[in-house]
């Protein structure tokens, strides 16, 4: 494997006393996206959180291109490149569509994702553009906040349960983005329920039991007893 | 024997030393230990408000005034002896804490707190508007009066003196039984968690209204007491935000807010500042505002927070339900 | 007559009332944060203001080149060295510090310049007045509206189309997901103190030039603002214009009552408003 754009190495956090993740650790290939499953309350949005500096991580613990970037704040890690698509959305509600994009082009890095290209994926946003961001659909609202992380022009997206709350249908859409964003040259970390869809769109996968890795390795490699047996713990 | 008695045995004998002072005491001392009890009393209250149920009040003054007044009122008005006064005068700032707490209580996070203020202002405008009350210049106890309190001058500072002695001995073991009930428990449940408190049935509007108006009366009744004992009131006097409420808040914040013994600590702390300071004129006040930011910035628990952390102490164990 | 010249007045005091609003509406809207000092802070400009005419001899108003920059800055530095120390969910903090600040400014004031009331001299501009039928309108009260009028709508303008007006609603929104798209919130914070300070620079020489200030003058003016932003409504600076006519009307109108009846008449009307439109005349629309 080549050397991983993002790395996370015996990672150990949680909230004030309580700890939520044991030595967590996981390496993201350039240009590849990771499937992270567990059941709720496995670590994985904690895990996130710890990747973006929103919970306590030592310096060694998250590695950017090889770089320690386990003592970088939250609000720098947009411009070395990574984003995230949090749960729930979490769209800014006093900002039209456009504002919430526009808002992200200008804090992220420059580069071939523009609001207009975002509009171009997503022609519904761009119909919508002057409307409040939380007017629109739960699958528009994970339209625009996609397309919020890409406009950063980042090189890895974490994306948090982007089909939580929505139509079946709806979640066909959203994810039809994904296979071109990465072939866009962006990797992601994608937490997702469904385990047949992540072993479908996943090159590799980690699976969260209590806050530890207990299977690594290759979709492939795994059966869907196996992912399944894991996921619970058993 | 348990930390409720013990800490009961040991108020009952700082009581009895502080009745007998008059025994063994001048009226200056007097006065002095009158003065301290009255803003411990004060203090006791304004951190039942703010450290318990999360209501920032810089208006308390509007009680105070008030309870002043309403003394003044019913000696020269209805010819009441002013003793009598006392209740009346909790009565009546508690009457006003009616009429604001629904009005205020709609103003959201800290603007509820400049809303008690402008209440303040209101109730001070309207007596510094009547002429018979002596309009802005105020007005003084009519000498009868004064004598119907009692027969010579020591005998009155000293009635008065026990009489503050009582109010703010009541007021602290008030605070301390309210805080150890199951409404006490409703307080810390709403001021760590109003969502949380709310969802398990604390009815966070009706609690924060009692307390409130509870504080209302109480203050208005210190108040009442506090003009008994200059026997002269005027609107700048009754309603002054820096002597009734800015020194107060000082003194909660730096003896701990959220904490009874935060209030006695920091009364202490307060006279022995003003003893050392007083001579500065306004260089004192600076810095009893820098203190105040300076103990908000590094050591928010403020004095008694520290003694609790390095010594582990607790005079009155009311935090047992927190921790 | 008495009562249209009454009301027109009124109208135009509106326009300094929504001055001491818009700065500390601004500065809650983005971070929930009530400055009990900006009163205060209102009188300090004023003095700054008074020190820099007696030493430069400009004009008062022309003095705000370098008034409003400093007051900004002091804002900033207000918030990255004390305020920000402060700042969570519990509204405390901020509330008692800003308080203790309040407590600092009026008495260093009263130590460096004493209780004498002090004026800007703002020249003839002061007395002049133009003739409306059978009122007159004075010069400064117009000037001083219409300064009102323009720096509402250039904070709408920065609010509402500027990238620093989508940081600020984005971070009022979300801090948490605001920092995570690469906004700095810290800074966000301070440069909408700084902000509000700005205006503050532009209220105090305003008011220095209509009346007398001496260090205790700050206290009222935080009660006007603060009246003018409920009786608006949250969040919406024109409102808090529309807050501001009705104070100063109500003032004016309860000073033809009697003199002592003046400042009292606008608490009373925002009690009533309290009672009657809780959310205000014109709350925002969410």
């Amino acid at each position: 494997m080549a050397e991983p754009i993002l790395s996370v190495d015996g990672l150990s956090s949680g909230y004030g006393d309580f700890q939520a993740l044991f030595g967590v650790s996981l390496d993201l290939a350039p240009k590849s996206i990771l499937g992270l499953v567990g059941s709720n309350g496995a670590g994985k949005s904690t895990l996130f959180k710890a990747i973006l500096g929103l919970l306590p991580r030592a310096r060694e613990m998250v590695r950017f291109q090889g770089q320690p970037i386990g003592d970088v704040p939250t609000r720098r890690l947009a411009q070395i490149g990574i984003v995230m698509v949090p749960e729930g959305r979490r769209l800014f509600r006093s900002l039209s569509v456009e504002e919430n994009l526009v808002l992200a082009a200008e804090h992220g890095r420059k580069g071939a994702w523009t609001v207009q290209r975002v509009f171009e994926l997503f022609p519904i946003l761009g119909e919508k553009r002057r409307q409040g961001a939380t007017s629109l659909s739960g699958g528009q609202q994970q339209m625009v906040a996609i397309g919020r992380a890409l406009v950063a022009n980042p090189e890895v997206i974490l994306f948090d349960e982007i089909s939580l709350g929505l139509a079946p249908i709806v979640v066909n859409d959203v994810y039809a983005a994904l296979p071109e964003i990465n072939a866009s040259g962006i990797s992601a970390i994608v937490v997702e329920q469904d385990v047949d869809r992540v072993r479908r769109l996943a090159h590799q996968l980690v699976c969260l039991n209590e806050g530890r890795v207990v299977l690594s390795g290759p979709a492939g490699d795994f059966t869907k007893a196996q992912l399944t047996a894991a996921y619970f713990g058993e | 024997m348990s930390a409720a008695t013990r800490a009961t045995i040991g108020l009952i004998l700082i009581a009895a030393i502080l009745a007998s002072l008059p025994l063994w005491t001048g009226a200056a001392n007097l006065r002095l230990v009158g003065e301290i009890l009255s803003y411990m009393a004060l203090a006791v209250l304004w951190n039942l408000l703010a450290g318990y149920a999360g209501l920032v009040s810089v208006g308390q003054q509007a009680f105070l005034g008030l309870g002043g007044y309403t003394l003044f009122i019913c000696t020269i008005w209805l010819g009441m002896p002013p003793l009598a006064a006392v209740p009346l005068a909790a009565v009546a700032a508690c009457l006003a804490g009616v009429i604001f707490a629904p009005l205020l209580f709609r103003l959201e996070g800290a603007y509820f707190a400049v809303g008690t203020w402008v209440a303040a202002e209101t109730v001070a405008l309207i007596f510094a508007a009547i002429p018979s009350l002596g309009a802005g210049a105020g007005m003084s106890l009519p000498a009868a009066a004064v004598k119907g309190i009692a027969s010579s001058r020591s005998m009155r500072e000293w009635l008065i003196y026990w009489i503050m002695l009582g109010l703010a001995l009541a007021i602290l073991g008030g605070t301390f039984a309210l805080i150890r009930s199951k409404a006490g428990l409703a307080l810390m449940a709403l001021r760590d968690n109003p969502t949380a408190a709310g969802s398990v049935g604390v009815d966070i509007w009706w609690t924060r209204f009692w307390t409130y108006i509870g504080v209302a009366a109480a203050t208005g009744a210190v108040g009442s007491v506090i003009f008994l004992q200059k026997l002269r009131i005027s609107p700048d006097a009754g309603f002054s935000l820096n002597d009734w409420t800015a020194i107060v808040i000082f003194i909660v914040v730096i003896g701990g807010i959220g904490r009874i013994e935060g209030a006695i600590v920091g009364t202490l702390l307060y006279f022995l500042l003003r003893e050392m300071l007083i001579d500065y004129g306004t260089i004192y006040l600076i810095v009893l505002g820098l203190v105040g930011i300076l103990v908000m910035i590094f050591s928010r628990g403020g004095v008694w927070g520290l003694v609790e952390r390095h010594l582990g102490w607790s005079l009155l164990p009311t935090r047992r339900l927190r921790d | 007559m008495v009562l249209v010249d009454a009301v027109v007045q009124g109208v135009l005091l509106g326009g300094l009332y929504a001055l001491f609003a818009a700065g500390l509406s601004l500065v809650f809207g983005v971070m929930r944060l009530v400055n009990i000092a900006h009163g205060d802070f209102i009188v300090l400009g004023a003095y700054i203001a008074l020190m820099v005419v007696s030493l430069t001899g400009l004009h008062p108003f022309l003095s705000l080149v370098l008034v409003v920059p400093l007051m900004g800055l002091i804002g900033y530095a207000l918030q990255r060295l004390v305020l920000e120390r402060t700042m969570g969910a519990d509204v405390l903090p901020p509330l008692l510090v800003t308080f203790g600040c309040a407590v600092i400014i009026q008495n260093a004031l009263l130590a460096l310049f004493s209780t004498d009331a002090q004026r800007l001299s703002a020249g003839p501009i002061e007395t002049a007045s133009l003739p409306v039928g059978s009122i007159s309108l004075g010069v400064l009260p117009l000037i001083t509206f219409g300064v009102a009028v323009a720096l509402i709508a250039g904070l709408e303008v920065v609010f509402f189309r500027s990238r620093a007006g989508r940081a600020f609603r984005a971070t009022s929104d979300d801090a948490e997901t605001a920092e995570a798209m690469g906004v700095d919130t810290r800074h966000v914070f301070a440069l909408a103190m700084a902000l509000s300070f700005a205006v503050i620079a532009v209220a105090a020489v305003l008011l220095a030039a209509r009346s007398n200030f001496d260090p205790f003058a700050g206290p009222a003016r935080l009660l006007y603002g603060f009246e003018a932003v409920i009786i608006g409504g949250l969040g919406n600076l024109w409102g808090t214009l529309a807050g501001g006519i009705v104070l100063g009307v109500a003032q004016t109108l309860g000073a033809q009552v009697s003199p002592s009846f003046q400042i009292l008449a606008g608490h009373l009307v925002f009690f009533l408003i309290l009672a009657l439109r809780p959310r205000g005349l014109f709350p925002r629309m969410d």
